[in-house]
């Protein structure tokens, strides 16, 4: 039984071979409020999302720019919690069984929980894989131990600085796909770079046989579908919590779906 | 737990101090950390380095710190006697340019010319705005919003240094946020930033590298006490914050197997009430934050709570992760003492001895006064006066009703 690596592998296989780009879409659990977040990841993947990174807020985002602290600040004050975010996604399965979602925070609220725990809980409620920031390869033995346990994919990121052995390490770690920080900063940065991306991409390629998806700094379609010429898949975080931040309530679901789609659309062109 | 303390050569290689300690950064930090590691390793027993670390401090920070007997306070006591480090005499008046001086002599051989910093009471800001003027360094100085109205006068000293000091106003808007910010900055322009973190925590090798340069501070005391006293004291006792003053002077006599070794915490309003900045003492869960594994004052859910302490230098819901394994082993125990008994020992110094001593510092000498009278005459307790009380003068005054 291999559900939970299998529907990001999946996923990847399908777009590959329709000659597709994925789209992964970050929101932050509890933002803007509990009872929205389910119904903004059905939205999420009628407007043309692939995987759904699922945001665990928390009270300490050393690695977030202003727009994500300000989300996850907004979900701790709706009383999000760790617990609560497995719920969300267990309601979320009762309609979508096939999108794979990936818990994306820091690791204190997992290490608070127990590992053990936590691993078990993704796979009861389909969680498919794990991104924990601030848990590099070096500090993740007992968290992959876990996870694999449980066929809950481990994610880790790459960044422009990152050498050529740290990415051999990674590349035998890693599962589900690996996220490459396409700048030094902070998520919601803007000086996104596609030609120096491109000119790191080979040297991922050589040890990474996942798929390779670009982050951080990506803010509308025309950047999108530059990084995805040179990548498998797009993750936009702070433009679409900018989104959800500027929406008034009745326009939430038909703006973001309207933003998610335009990237989408040019994606596909 | 009691250790044997002759195999005592903490952390291991990966920067682990038993279960705490390591390397809990974001990838893009990775690479920086690791190169802090290895320059860290190549220039720590360097002779050249050795000389110029040991010149700037005895030239510059004016060093060696005195040792005081203060006996008045302790007649006034009737029991042990009451030895001070006087770390308050240093430039700068506090153990913090200690660390600052050696990290920007390191920042100097690594080519970075513009330093980053953190700072809760403003000393470490202070120190690192004073050594960045020193080597003709650029200093941003990021400080919690609430500290910064805490501690006018430092804010105003580091602009006078040439720092830019950035209030930090996200999250609880004090040492910890301020640690969050000096990471943003720093993963988003690591190839020309030193980050000069200030105390013994973050990721390795920040606990150890801080520690080394403190270390200064037990060294020296172990020579004086010897001259003063002929012999160690009973006791070596100081505050504990993120840690470093404690860890300068507690670690050269970890192998002092006869002495105890007693780290102080910010009881706050007391334990009980939950306001406080005692990790330690205050049964808090291992967690991680600020790249290290550590006790960490933290709610059910994992999120990191709000701390209180009348001393914004020990208001920080961690600790260092040598303090942590130090605990653990049983080689050192912490306690803790409140807003209210860190302020009597801080009129008792002013009134006693005639030395305004730093609020954070008033814990420490706070529990050498609780424990003294207890004790005999002839036994000694040396306390590391680890900083001076003029940037606490607003504090003090607010407390007792004056405006100033």
């Amino acid at each position: 039984m291999n559900h939970a690596v299998n529907r990001i592998q999946t996923t990847f296989e399908r777009l590959a071979q329709a000659g597709r780009k994925a789209l992964i879409p970050f929101i932050t659990a509890g933002d803007p409020a509990q009872d929205r977040t389910v119904p903004l990841m059905h939205t999420l993947v009628q407007a043309g999302a692939d995987v759904i990174e699922l945001g665990v807020p928390f009270s300490d985002p050393m690695a977030d720019g202003p727009t994500i602290q300000r989300a996850s600040e907004r979900a701790l004050r709706n009383g999000m919690t760790l617990r609560g975010v497995l719920t969300m996604v267990a309601e979320f399965r009762q309609q979508d069984s096939v999108t794979p979602v990936v818990l994306m925070g820091y690791g204190n609220p997992i290490e608070a929980m127990g590992w053990a725990t936590f691993a078990q809980r993704c796979a009861e409620v389909g969680v498919d894989g794990v991104l924990t920031v601030d848990f590099p390869p070096e500090e993740s033995h007992e968290a992959f131990e876990h996870l694999q346990r449980h066929n809950i994919a481990p994610i880790f990121l790459l960044a422009p600085t990152t050498n050529e052995a740290r990415i051999q390490q990674v590349a035998q770690l890693a599962r589900g796909y690996v996220y490459y920080v396409s700048l030094k900063g902070v998520t919601g940065a803007g000086h996104l770079d596609i030609a120096a991306i491109a000119e790191k991409m080979p040297q991922l390629r050589r040890h990474i046989r996942l798929p390779i998806g670009v982050g951080f700094g990506i803010r509308d379609g025309d950047t999108a579908r530059q990084v995805a010429d040179v990548s498998d898949a797009v993750v936009i975080g702070s433009r679409i919590v900018q989104e959800i931040e500027a929406s008034a309530p009745e326009a939430l679901l038909e703006n973001v779906k309207r933003f998610v789609a335009g990237v989408r659309a040019a994606l596909d062109k | 737990m009691q250790m044997s303390p002759s195999p005592y050569n903490l952390p291991d290689a990966t920067g682990h101090f038993g279960p705490y300690g390591g390397v809990y950064m974001a990838e893009t930090l990775i690479p920086a950390v690791e190169e802090l590691r290895d320059q860290y390793l190549r220039f720590r027993d360097d002779p050249e380095f050795k000389a110029e670390f040991a010149y700037e401090l005895k030239h510059y920070v004016g060093r060696p710190s005195p040792i005081y007997h203060a006996r008045r306070l302790s007649d006034d006591l009737g029991g042990a006697q009451i030895y001070l480090k006087r770390e308050d005499l240093n430039h700068t008046g506090a153990h913090k340019i200690n660390n600052a001086i050696g990290q920007a002599l390191l920042a100097k051989r690594m080519g970075k010319k513009r330093v980053i910093a953190e700072t809760g009471a403003g000393m470490h800001g202070v120190a690192t705005a004073t050594v960045a003027a020193r080597f003709g360094m650029e200093c941003i100085v990021y400080m919690g919003a609430d500290d910064i109205q805490r501690q006018a006068p430092n804010v105003f000293r580091m602009k006078l240094l040439g720092a830019t000091v950035v209030p930090v106003v996200s999250g609880s808007r004090t040492l910890k946020d301020a640690c969050n910010e000096a990471i943003r900055d720093w993963v988003t322009n690591v190839e020309t930033t030193f980050y000069i973190f200030g105390t013994a925590a973050g990721p390795h090798p920040y606990p150890m590298m801080v520690r080394d340069f403190q270390c200064v501070i037990g060294n020296e005391a172990k020579v004086q006490m010897l001259e003063m006293a002929g012999r160690q004291p009973d006791a070596v006792i100081a505050c504990v914050g993120g840690g470093s003053n404690a860890i300068g002077l507690f670690h050269p006599y970890i192998e002092e197997a006869g002495v105890q070794i007693i780290g102080v915490e910010a009881g706050g309003h007391g334990l009980a009430s939950g306001q406080h900045a005692a990790p330690l003492t205050g049964n808090a869960k291992v967690g991680v934050l600020h790249g290290n594994k550590v006790y960490l004052m933290q709610d059910a859910d994992g999120q990191i709570i709000e701390t209180h302490s009348i001393s914004a230098g020990l208001d920080y819901p961690g600790v260092g992760p040598e303090h942590c394994v130090l605990k653990d082993l049983g080689r050192a125990q912490y306690v803790a003492a409140t807003d209210d008994e860190a302020l009597a020992a801080f009129d008792a110094l002013c009134r006693f001895e005639g030395i305004i001593p730093a609020l954070e510092s008033s814990h420490a000498l706070a529990h050498a006064i609780k424990i003294a009278p207890g004790l005999s005459r002839d036994q000694i307790l040396l306390v590391n006066l680890s900083g001076r009380g003029d940037k606490d003068m607003n504090t003090v005054a607010r407390i007792k009703g004056i405006t100033l």
